[in-house]
């Protein structure tokens, strides 16, 4: 390519007004080693675009879901999950505590029973209390030896 | 549509979707990140995948819009990409001022330094050759815009270029 065509078309580029053809015809241009002094300027540019389309995207293609996705996926249904079980909690919680009466729990033998010895457990303790009284005297008795002193 | 299939109508361009993602996020693993994930996409659309006329065209604009979404919740949460593509700037190592010297590796820092728009439009037409026709739709820009962006894009380029050849670097 003669210098004159060259100079032409690098005032082009940069007025952004060449084409595909004619960039590419500059690219070659500036690959070259012999470029005049007034021109070397631009070859970096050139040389740069020329290997920066070299290079290449290396890393293996995964195309199956990653364990990031996965772990994504399955930590949205787990907390779907988590939800439905709090909302049914939720509803039979406030549904069981009926009232329940003796006499619906327990048979009116085993009541009967309990109150046995729930009345067997009154007068023996009755009792104890009546023997109570007699330490309180006791007790009274020694406070008056023990002022007197 | 097979797995086979679908590799046949995506692997011609997924290079373009991984280096148009990488000039947006500069990071590498982003980049990787964001293809895999747009690659994925497309997969789990294969079925309508065949309605598309330009399955290329779709994907590519899909990578535009991951990309920005991504950097804007970057930077909604005040976190900036981090990247370990370059090495350190203030190194002294010998090796790094020798790859820092390298022409070619400015233009990538220059590039980087464009507005995103820019950035798109020099990416897809010099890197990757789009014509004007595909970019517009592309970026869904207007083509006075796309030429507009394109040259300020290059000569932004040009103009850093020449200040780092003519000041040195730092």
């Amino acid at each position: 390519m003669e210098l004159d065509k060259v100079e032409k078309l690098v005032e082009k580029y940069f007025d952004a007004t060449t084409t595909v053809a004619e960039e590419e015809s500059l690219r070659d241009y500036f690959s070259r080693e012999d470029i005049p002094a007034h021109l070397e300027q631009y070859a970096p540019m050139f040389q740069y675009f020329a290997v920066a389309k070299e290079e290449r995207y290396t890393k293996k293609l995964a195309l199956t879901k990653t364990p990031k996705g996965s772990f994504r996926t399955l930590y949205k249904w787990v907390s779907v999950a988590a939800v439905a079980v709090f909302t049914i909690g939720v509803y039979f919680y406030n549904s069981t505590p009926k009232p329940v009466t003796l006499a619906e729990e327990f048979t009116p033998e085993e009541i009967a029973s309990a109150q046995e010895a729930l009345a067997l457990l009154a007068i023996n303790f009755n009792k104890g209390t009546e023997q109570l009284y007699h330490l309180e005297e006791f007790q009274k008795n020694t406070n008056k030896f023990l002022t007197k002193e | 549509m097979k797995q086979a299939e679908f590799l046949n109508v995506v692997m011609p361009f997924k290079d373009k979707l991984y280096r148009l993602a990488k000039r947006l996020l500069v990071s590498s693993e982003e980049a990787e990140d964001a293809t895999q994930e747009i690659l994925l996409k497309l997969w789990t659309k294969k079925k309508s995948i065949e309605s598309y006329n330009n399955v290329e065209a779709f994907a590519m604009t899909m990578t535009k819009n991951f990309c920005l979404d991504r950097l804007k919740s970057k930077q909604a949460s005040n976190l900036k990409l981090v990247h370990s593509n370059y090495g350190d700037e203030g190194s002294t190592s010998l090796q790094k001022q020798v790859e820092a010297r390298d022409s070619l590796s400015w233009v990538e820092k220059i590039m980087d330094e464009l507005p995103e728009q820019q950035k798109m439009v020099l990416q897809l037409r010099d890197v990757e050759q789009y014509e004007y026709e595909e970019i517009e739709e592309l970026l869904g820009m207007k083509p006075t815009a796309v030429r507009v962006a394109l040259s300020r894009a290059r000569k932004t380029v040009r103009e850093r270029l020449i200040q780092k050849h003519s000041y040195g670097i730092g």
